[in-house]
């Protein structure tokens, strides 16, 4: 161990990024050798978000190992060392887990979630999707649109993410040629309307040098669109704007009733009674005095306050995480959905739904599950498997089963009724896990149709 | 590019963006009247939760939710600002109730004295029940000997794993960051754990949603890290902005020091010069508070949050690449701890 960094004196110098801003999550994915982690390696290098000790450690590795650098010999270090995070990534040169990234530019701050791109990681790439405002997805601009591409494109259709913003890598390597460029962007947008994916921003890039990746590239001069990080600077928060429309919805945690363990310096009269149901709102707005309905009871009750931490809140909305009180002592707990009045449909038992499938164990007809929706687990069983996506024609296909890494559509009976509503229109109260009652492994991403 | 392969990509780029366009109007009249509600509603209020806003929820949430499924958690906590920021957000997650869970904390022996004050100061402000595994009683009877180095870090993780099966806590919270590290930025917020308290990272449950997967078998237990998301000026601000309290040496002090492995050393019952060793006052503070044998100070001025807050944000160095021996091993320090069952 050689290292020589000096005794640590930061440097204060201008203040930068003092004020908060906002989060935005993004997702990066890929098929294999795309060059995912040296994209991600340079956006959080050239957006100045590796420190000097880190890019110090990846220096000395990359020259350890000899890296060539950047096709104009002037980068010395392998930007995928920044992210490579286990071992044996680093040894083999690939991504195995979803690693999470933290920078921040003048204008926001983001969560990056760089997913691997090997098949059998694709259970990865749903996660990091699930709870993205966009996914990058990247293609190699000499191999084009792959299968993984197409499956790919389906899941963030699928998991709805708002954007898809697709980098075109490695485009030194086909000479910053326009003609290539533009075959692969054709092939992406046909892609994306058969599917109906409607925002999608194609972006020609070279991670390695950096073309159109913080900054605009003279060596694209055909290209006129913004570079990768302005499109991630300037998008929408789609996610967090359509789940504040959707109807209020809060899935209960647990009740607050803390009778004699009340914490120290709560007024032990006033509180003594107190009662109240904590959960973080999975949509909408709620107001002290909305009508209110308790699922899948279906019993009817106002909300009397809102808390949060000891301050009273006239009202909340998606995500805050709060504590309701409501007029009626009507029995309420965990795993109970609390919606604004007339806006929940009916409670139900029989599922229809569509899996991505996440598990070596295949599914088959007939298998028995647990399904965790919100706060409530239920066992399921799969009475049927109506078909699984076939990433070419992107059509439903007749299947008896849904091996790793497959889509399909299920149709499950539950032994209690959940409040399920469509993903389409409810991206949280919509979503689902399904759950190996033997083992404990998540086996599938649920998304109710 | 041939002309019917331009006029191909045109097509499909103005079917794609119409195709955009209609959906996107579609979504709009449905939504534009609740919308012009809610923008109604919202008018004074804040239109997006702000950052630590969003943090702060997204940690009540996860930890309300592993209060709620699992039967005998604890909170790993000690003193250092991340656990006292988890504790502060457990606090606020069952208010007006006490911490519903106990906190533990594995002492090495080795703990700045302010530190420990701090921690009985706190549980005793709070009201939790404090557990403590001590490395001094494993050194002391022979489970554990000393390393050649001198730091207690990697010590910490027998006592740690015996205090979570004799306690037969099944869920334990850790202050863990995903910015702090390669290793554990690729560690979920619900960590599965063996009998032998092993992180597998090649075989982690996906996670999805904000549906966390809690579901164990006798003798495993879950590892639940509620600031995952959050990097240390996250940390800086929230602790700004809610005014909490931390040790003293977090802050800008005087402090007789001296030179080890390119970091500045405490003087200290455990932490002592060797004779090429030069000591000397300096003002400093601590960016990391562990085992005051692998712990190095930091030369600053910072003697406020908001100088603290000025100064991370302005930092060229990682905490713990600026502060901390123990991982300056190797490449892989962390996740061979981890992997071992250290945090």
């Amino acid at each position: 161990m050689t290292t020589t960094t000096a005794p640590a004196t930061p440097a204060v110098q201008a203040v930068p990024l003092l004020e908060e801003g906002t989060l935005f999550r993004f997702a990066t994915a890929g098929s294999v050798d795309d060059g995912k982690s040296t994209l991600v390696g340079r956006l959080l290098h050239d957006s100045k978000a590796i420190l000097a000790d880190q890019l110090d450690a990846v220096t000395r590795t990359s020259q350890e190992r000899g890296f060539g650098g950047a096709s104009d010999g002037t980068t010395k270090i392998d930007l995928a060392l920044l992210t490579d995070g286990l071992r044996a990534e680093r040894e083999q040169g690939i991504t195995i887990d979803v690693a999470y990234r933290y920078f921040a530019t003048d204008r926001r701050s983001f969560i990056l979630a760089d997913c691997p791109g090997h098949v059998q990681y694709t259970k990865n790439t749903v996660t990091g999707a699930s709870t993205a405002d966009a996914v990058v997805l990247l293609i190699d601009a000499r191999k084009g649109v792959l299968e993984q591409t197409r499956r790919h494109l389906s899941v963030a259709h699928l998991l709805r993410v708002p954007h898809v913003v697709v980098a075109v890598n490695k485009i030194d390597l086909v000479g910053f040629s326009e003609d290539v460029f533009r075959a692969v962007e054709t092939d992406v947008l046909r892609a994306a309307l058969e599917l109906g994916v409607g925002d999608v921003t194609v972006v020609p890039v070279s991670a390695l040098d950096g073309d159109n990746v913080v900054d605009r590239s003279a060596r694209t001069p055909w290209y006129y669109g913004p570079a990768l990080l302005e499109v991630l600077e300037t998008l929408p928060a789609t996610d967090e704007i359509e789940t504040g429309l959707e109807p209020f919805r809060l899935p209960v945690q647990l009740v607050l009733r803390p009778q004699g363990a009340l914490a120290p310096g709560v007024d032990a009269g006033a509180f003594r009674d107190y009662r109240a149901y904590a959960g973080q709102l999975a949509s909408g707005t709620v107001r002290v005095g909305d009508e209110v309905v308790v699922l899948p009871s279906g019993r009817s009750t106002t909300v009397t306050g809102i808390d949060f931490a000891g301050t009273q809140l006239h009202e909340a909305f998606a995500p805050q995480s709060v504590a309701l009180r409501l007029a009626d002592e009507i029995d309420i707990a965990r795993g109970d959905l609390i919606a604004a009045a007339g806006t929940a449909g009916e409670p139900t038992r029989d599922l229809a739904a569509s899996l991505c499938w996440l598990s070596p164990k295949p599914l088959r007809e007939g298998a028995k599950v647990l399904i965790k929706h919100g706060t409530r687990t239920v066992q399921g069983l799969v009475r049927s498997v109506t078909g699984k996506l076939d990433l070419d024609s992107f059509t439903l296909q007749a299947a008896p089963g849904l091996e790793l890494n497959d889509i399909g559509d299920v149709e499950i009976r539950l032994a209690a009724e959940l409040p399920a509503e469509a993903y389409a229109s409810h991206r949280r109260t919509g979503a689902f896990l399904v759950v190996d009652a033997a083992d404990g492994n998540t086996l599938a991403a649920g998304l109710v149709r | 590019m041939s002309t019917e392969a331009q006029a191909e990509a045109q097509t499909a780029r103005e079917a794609a963006s119409s195709e955009g366009a209609h959906r996107a109007r579609a979504l709009f009249s449905g939504v534009s009247k609740r919308r012009e509600e809610v923008a109604e509603r919202r008018q004074g209020a804040t239109q997006r939760l702000a950052q630590l806003d969003t943090l702060e929820s997204e940690a009540i949430h996860i930890i309300r939710e592993v209060a709620a499924e699992f039967e005998r958690p604890a909170l790993l906590f000690s003193g250092g600002k991340d656990s006292v920021v988890m504790l502060h957000l457990a606090t606020k997650a069952f208010w007006p109730g006490k911490v519903p869970f106990p906190v533990l904390h594995v002492d090495t022996g080795h703990n700045f004295p302010e530190v420990l004050a701090f921690r009985d100061r706190t549980v005793e402000r709070l009201g939790v029940r404090l557990v403590v595994a001590s490395v001094q009683d494993y050194l002391d009877d022979g489970r554990l000997h000393e390393r050649a180095d001198g730091t207690r870090n990697p010590l910490q993780t027998l006592p740690l794993l015996d205090a979570i099966a004799d306690n037969r806590f099944d869920a334990v919270f850790g202050g863990g960051r995903r910015d702090e590290d390669k290793a554990r930025a690729k560690e979920r917020i619900l960590s599965l754990r063996d009998e032998f308290g092993q992180w597998d990272p090649r075989n982690q449950r996906p996670e999805l949603w904000n549906l966390y997967n809690g579901r164990h078998t006798v003798g495993q237990h879950v590892r639940a890290f509620p600031i995952s998301n959050w990097t240390e000026l996250d940390i800086w601000r929230y602790i700004e902005r809610e005014r909490i309290e931390l040790p003293g040496i977090y802050y800008a002090h005087q402090r007789e020091v001296f030179q080890r492995d390119g970091m500045w050393r405490a003087i200290g019952e455990h932490s002592q010069p060797r004779d090429t060793e030069r000591v000397t006052v300096r003002t400093v503070r601590y960016r990391t508070v562990g085992d005051m044998s692998c712990t190095g100070a930091v030369l600053s001025d910072a003697a406020t949050v908001q100088d603290v807050v000025r100064e991370v944000a302005a930092s060229t160095l990682t905490e713990r690449g600026a502060t901390r021996a123990d991982d300056r091993i190797s490449e892989a320090a962390m996740e061979d701890r981890k992997k071992d069952g250290y945090f």
